[in-house]
């Protein structure tokens, strides 16, 4: 078991290689330097000039090169300095330690995602199963219905959708930013109850297209395995309907859902930037957004590789998980 | 071919789907007949209208009509869906063939680039490229089609790999056919079901991955309308006009969700494990 944890480790390294080299080949070799954007700004700019800031980013030499720099200070887990104007280091942006950790980007995105995903996982698995056990019901179809809507809608819709009703017209609930203007006066719990009711909106946004996919994976895997022998016999010894679904047949069904979590950590990191830029929360995504926009070369990296470790720690997590429900893989 | 289509009749679900794909296609395509206004054409005098009797769904902020902005919108979601997929169905199936054909170290070294591929977080990765390379239709097309095609191999890979060791490919092998030739000939015609369902599928996902580039910003750039960019417009007058929100994202949720009924549809029908079974 620990040997096997360790070759996955292992593996990481070169995946995540890949995925370094790849997007930084991408970019770099996308038309448009970010000293167009600096000319563009200054049209006075004189060609030297332009040269010479080329020169002190590191942009005129081979790209290869180029990587082999930014990968020597990667392994000293430094990002680089951002191309804008406040100059400052990738990591102090994304990761503040002068904030406390409330306000710090990465830690902002890490939780809503974190937040979703376990609303997924606590609402996705009951629909799922219910919908299982009551096949061909009216539950069954109705919840099929919502999950074929759910597939197909647009999440900054659904985000529109919902400022419209819960923001403006029944000015329930708060459509941007993570807290109120008066947040510093208001008492600890008022400060608890602010926060919670920012992030209702935004949590409900980004878990619900996942919730959709789970509840309809969840459905089907415990559709095929209440079909297994294993199952019937359970049922034939005479247990109770609950006690067959929920202790022999729930383990196995659950299986693959924690895989398909492990594969759903691009996704919902991917819609960060989105729904980050429709509440205005100043998250990793949001950053990522601003970067691209003004070519930011190491910030666009920086990011991309923590989105990168993100996902594939997700990953890993996800396998171990599976190692522990699954004693088949524990014995390998 | 004729059992299938039969199966597929019966799916009255995916039927009304398909006759709804195709409603969309003529809508779209007969945009500059049906289209009550020209979609550029500013209107000063009728900003921010509400849906009425001279405009259906109401206007802009520079009052052009949404409703004709929104059926020329409909040619740029449904073009962006289908030439993404072809770009994306053409890579996969190529990869996915030498893959699974010639295996080994081969197989192996695509695998894991594949792997590679499915860990990025696509979406940042191709706001970043569009952002650098400015957005045009074209650029969006190519890059959702270049970082979609992961799907697409691992499906073909696998038919491949069960295709493969089959008597009549055995039987072209001892023939002296070439490989191009099993490949293209006797192997590709017959893994092609799996991949046309996941194209139709395929469209879905690209039409809401280009929406929500043009929602950003980074998408089909105005003045030419598509629904995304007509969001933005809602969010920018959220307070004020409400059909600049709620009938672009209608029509994406619409035409994803036929796709979608289609695409599911057609695996059913062409999966022979639930043929003979309700459905």
């Amino acid at each position: 078991m620990i040997t096997y944890l360790i070759k996955r480790l292992l593996e990481m390294i070169p995946t995540l290689f890949g995925i370094t080299l790849i997007s930084f080949f991408i970019i770099h070799l996308a038309p448009g330097k970010p000293t167009d954007i600096l000319t563009e700004l200054n049209p006075k700019i004189t060609p030297e000039a332009r040269e010479k800031l080329e020169k002190y980013y590191g942009l005129d030499k081979p790209i290869i090169v180029q990587y082999g720099m930014w990968l020597k200070r990667i392994v000293k887990l430094d990002f680089g300095e951002s191309f804008s104007t406040d100059r400052r280091p990738v990591m102090e942006k994304i990761w503040d330690t002068k904030q406390p950790l409330l306000e710090r980007r990465l830690f902002i995105t890490f939780m809503l995602n974190l937040l979703s995903m376990f609303i997924i996982l606590i609402i996705a698995i009951p629909i799922g199963i219910l919908s299982a056990t009551h096949q061909y019901s009216l539950y069954d179809k109705i919840t099929t219905v919502i999950v074929f809507i759910g597939f197909a809608m647009p999440s900054f819709w659904l985000a529109l959708l919902l400022m419209m009703l819960f923001g403006i017209h029944f000015d329930w609930l708060p459509i941007s930013g993570l807290k109120s203007m008066n947040y510093d006066s208001l008492p600890l719990l008022g400060k608890i109850w602010d926060r919670v009711r920012h992030l209702i909106l935004p949590v409900f946004v980004s878990a619900f297209t996942g919730l959709a996919a789970d509840s309809r994976f969840m459905r089907s895997s415990m559709l095929e395995v209440i079909r297994q022998d294993y199952v019937t016999a359970a049922r034939a010894k005479g247990l109770p309907e609950t006690k067959v679904i929920y202790r022999h047949a729930l383990k196995n069904a659950l299986l693959p859902i924690i895989t398909l979590m492990g594969l759903s950590v691009p996704g919902l990191i991917g819609g960060s930037v989105i729904f980050e830029n429709i509440f205005g929360i100043p998250g990793m995504g949001q950053l990522f957004y601003m970067s691209v926009m003004t070519r930011d070369y190491p910030l666009v990296m920086g990011i991309l590789t923590i989105g990168a470790i993100l996902t594939l720690s997700g990953n890993l997590l996800s396998d171990i998980g599976y190692m522990f429900a699954d004693p088949r893989i524990r014995a390998k | 071919m004729n059992l299938f289509w039969q199966r597929f009749k019966r799916n009255r679900l995916a039927v009304t789907g398909g006759i709804m794909v195709l409603a969309l296609f003529f809508a779209g395509a007969l945009a500059p007949v049906v289209s009550p206004f020209n979609p550029n054409d500013i209107d000063r005098k009728h900003i921010l209208e509400p849906p009425g009797i001279s405009h259906p769904l109401g206007t802009d902020d520079l009052g052009r009509d949404v409703l004709s902005r929104m059926l020329y919108g409909s040619r740029i979601s449904l073009s962006v869906g289908f030439i993404a997929v072809g770009i994306a169905t053409v890579i996969g199936v190529i990869i996915g063939a030498v893959s699974g054909y010639y295996g080994r170290w081969t197989d192996r070294i695509i695998m894991r680039v594949i792997d590679i591929m499915l860990s990025i977080p696509t979406f940042f990765l191709i706001l970043a490229v569009i952002a650098f390379v400015g957005p045009s239709i074209w650029n969006i097309m190519i890059i959702i089609g270049l970082t979609s095609w992961m799907g697409v191999a691992r499906l073909v890979r696998a038919e491949f790999l069960s295709l493969k060791e089959r008597e009549f490919v055995l039987a072209a092998k001892a023939l002296g056919a070439s490989n191009m030739r099993i490949i293209f000939k006797h192997i590709m015609i017959n893994s092609m079901a799996p991949v046309f369902v996941s194209a139709v599928l395929g469209v879905a996902s690209a039409i809401l991955v280009e929406s929500a580039l043009s929602f950003l910003g980074l998408g089909v750039q105005p003045p030419t309308p598509s629904w995304g960019n007509i969001l933005t417009l809602g969010k920018d007058n959220i307070e004020i006009a409400w059909w600049l929100s709620v009938f672009p994202g209608l029509a994406i949720l619409i035409t994803v969700l036929v796709y979608n009924l289609v695409g599911e549809g057609l695996r059913d029908a062409l999966d022979p494990r639930l043929w003979g079974s309700k459905g």
